[in-house]
């Protein structure tokens, strides 16, 4: 018996064993590492494997100037040719609006909970709320939206009520970074500011936000990730159009989501899946480059602690 | 320099915020400059660029950023101020909004409904005699993401030990980034990758389980080739959640006090030992909550269950076995969207997205609740900022 044991480490109930190495301790140690090494392996596997898949069969239609150039206008699944032009730029123009209507109420709002709100009762409010929005699962913003849009006011499907609902998406997102952001912003530089005479509303706007601006631009950044690769809110309040639409306020918009959804169904035909993977890919590209950039920046920007 | 410094102070209210008595009426302030130089003091005399002395100025673009300080504007701060709070305002004004009118509409169609809501499978909303039921969609959503959270959880938590503690510190930032990319595939590509390319190979295993225990009726397997079941959309749904629960164990194992992991190490543990008495119970609580996040996650994905699973029909009526096709709450909505065409049966759905809605809240909010009661390790004070760094993580991951 060692002597461990018999001082009865307080080891919440279990009782550690470290009598010399012996095999059976060996044996479960490499298990362990065994098994978690496995468990890496494992989680790998898919993602490779999705990337693998879309990128082998998507990106011959990639390097194809068409494709970013022209719509599918007049073309059938069972025809080659068009592009994602008017699917990239709906999804584009649906995620700009997105942002510009979320990121300004996101960052007032960080600021509010963080400059001004901070440990009162409304604040703790406030931060409660955007929790359950975090929460919120994007079928139902988009019901929602569709609610207050077309039932309710009785408005066409158009991309401006996507981008409403994405909103609803995208704003916790962001919130919770920059408050995150500001919150590691340190105090002397506020103190330093205000010793200055500096009024408060300069001291944010000229000392926190641009100490924290890397790392507010990066919740940005991953926000608009989330919310273009979205595709339940296309499905339900803006139909899918094969034609340029730049206008989200009159008429379907295509969008890359949409794209890849309306063809899905004809995939044994080759030009309907071709075009699938294409738009998954370019989809997945569009994505994963708002992602690097967003980390890129977080990594050139950090806030220097002591 | 085109300071409005002609403004006095006198204009100024009295009620406003405490000013400092003899307000420095400065241009050109430096933050960071060193030991402040009395020029800068003076008063309102000093209010001109002239009087700056030179070598300042040089200093001060040289040493940070520059300030250009008008006289203190109470006005600038109210309204920023204004513009702040009601942001924050605004944000609980949507939530309100969107709950108070998701009930709104939901209650004349459930008032309506001839059938129970809660204990009913039917699903017919629209007519004189609307008849709808969650029943079957409540079973299949929960079923669906708890096997999603069951298979998820194990790897999360592998995966969180070897990047913080047996991957070699070269490798284990991008090991881990390259475990949150897969939560930047948009859902959609999971949904064609799960049913095109991932689901005829779990086609063994739906066999082999149902084989071995197919007299079990969550376990039984219907007739035909179905592949579009709800467990190849749990184990999508698993590969989806698997970012996020990774984050949150990764963020929550790295903080295990050092004290902790070598004090174990110390008495001889093996370097599993040292996990399974320090870093494991230290974290147990943050693992719980990555869960509940990770379950909310799955509760709510539309599109690549929408694609998976198959919608029970005539043929193939709704079956309580796993290796069955189903709807849960999300895909049941995406795919009726055409029938929105009357507010009743509209209400219908808005009901069904307003169950979803809050069974989702209640997972979220239990997860935050177990982070805020306990926090990592227990009885740290640190619990608060550790439970925000868990949060802002889940955001970023997202």
């Amino acid at each position: 018996m060692s002597v461990l044991a018999a001082n009865k480490p307080a080891y919440d109930g279990q009782t550690l064993d470290l009598s010399g190495k012996s095999g059976a301790r060996a044996f479960k140690n490499t298990l362990a590492t065994v098994l978690i090494v496995l468990a890496f392996a494992v989680a790998l596997i898919p993602l490779l494997w999705i990337l693998w898949t879309v990128i082998s069969k998507g990106y011959s239609l990639l390097f194809d100037a068409n494709w970013w150039s022209q719509s599918q206008r007049g073309v059938t699944v069972r025809r080659e040719g068009g592009g994602a032009y008017h699917a990239v730029m709906g999804t584009l123009i649906m995620g700009l609006i997105t942002a510009a209507i979320a990121v300004p109420i996101a960052i007032l709002g960080a600021i509010y909970l963080v400059e001004y709100g901070k440990g009162t009762k409304a604040a703790r409010a406030v931060s409660f709320m955007v929790d359950i929005l975090t929460g919120v699962p994007s079928i139902v913003a988009a019901l929602f939206v569709y609610a207050v849009w077309i039932t309710v006011f009785g408005f066409n499907r158009v991309g401006f009520a996507v981008s409403l609902s994405l909103v609803l998406l995208m704003l916790p997102v962001v919130l919770r970074s920059t408050e995150e952001m500001l919150k590691l912003v340190p105090d002397e530089l506020r103190e330093a500011s205000y010793a200055l005479g500096v009024p408060k509303w300069k001291t944010i706007l000229k000392v926190v936000v641009p100490t924290a601006f890397g790392g507010i631009v990066t919740g940005v950044m991953l926000g608009l990730a989330r919310v273009m690769g979205e595709t339940a809110p296309l499905l339900i309040l803006v139909g899918y159009s094969k034609n340029i639409n730049l206008n989200p306020f009159d008429g379907f918009m295509g969008a890359l989501p949409t794209m890849i959804n309306q063809d899905r169904t004809e995939l044994a035909l080759e030009p309907a899946a071709d075009r699938v993977w294409a738009a998954a890919l370019t989809l997945i590209l569009l994505v994963l480059a708002l992602n690097l950039l967003a980390r890129l920046v977080a990594r050139f920007s950090a806030i220097k602690s002591k | 320099m085109s300071s409005p410094d002609g403004t006095a102070p006198p204009d100024r209210p009295a009620d406003g915020t405490p000013a400092p008595q003899a307000e420095p009426q400065i241009e050109d302030l430096v933050v960071g400059e060193p030991a402040g130089p009395a020029p800068h003091f003076e008063g309102l005399a000093a209010a001109h660029a002239d009087d700056q002395p030179t070598q300042a100025a040089a200093a001060a673009t040289a040493t940070g950023p520059k300030l250009e300080l008008g006289p203190v504007g109470h006005l600038g701060d109210r309204l920023f101020a204004g513009l702040a709070r009601g942001s924050g305002g605004l944000v609980v004004a949507i939530v309100a909004f969107v709950g108070v009118f998701l009930l709104a509409l939901a209650i004349p169609a459930l008032a309506d409904n001839q059938s129970s809501f809660l204990f009913s499978r039917v699903w017919e909303p629209g007519g004189e005699e609307p008849r709808f039921g969650i029943a079957a969609l409540f079973y299949t959503t929960v079923v669906s993401s708890i096997i999603a959270m069951v298979i998820a959880v194990p790897i999360a938590v592998g995966v969180a030990l070897f990047t913080t503690y047996y991957a070699p510190k070269r490798l284990a930032a991008p090991v881990a980034h390259a475990i949150d990319l897969l939560a930047a595939v948009p859902s959609i590509i999971y949904g064609l990758w799960g049913i095109l390319f991932f689901a005829p190979i779990l086609r063994p295993v739906i066999d082999g389980v149902s084989g071995a225990l197919g007299w079990l009726p969550v376990f039984e397997k219907p007739t035909g080739d179905n592949v579009g079941v709800v467990f190849t959309a749990s184990v999508v749904l698993a590969i989806m959640i698997l970012p996020v629960v990774t984050a949150i164990s990764r963020e929550i194992f790295a903080q295990t006090p050092i004290a902790h992991r070598e004090g174990a190490l110390a008495l001889g543990a093996t370097r599993w030992e040292m996990i399974r008495i320090s870093v494991l119970p230290y974290g147990r609580s943050g693992v719980v909550s990555a869960s509940m996040l990770g379950l909310g996650r799955a509760l709510g994905e539309t599109v690549a269950v929408l694609i998976i699973l198959s919608v029970p029909n005539g043929n193939d009526p709704w079956n309580s076995s796993i290796f069955a096709g189903g709807e849960t709450f999300a895909s049941k909505i995406a795919n009726n969207a055409a029938e929105f065409d009357s507010p009743e049966k509209t209400g219908a759905y808005i009901a069904a997205g307003l169950v979803l809605f809050v069974v989702t809240f209640l997972v979220n909010s239990a997860a935050r609740l177990i982070v805020a009661r306990s926090g990592p390790g227990g009885k740290r004070p640190r619990r608060n900022r550790s439970a925000g760094g868990a949060a802002a993580k889940e955001g970023a991951v997202a």
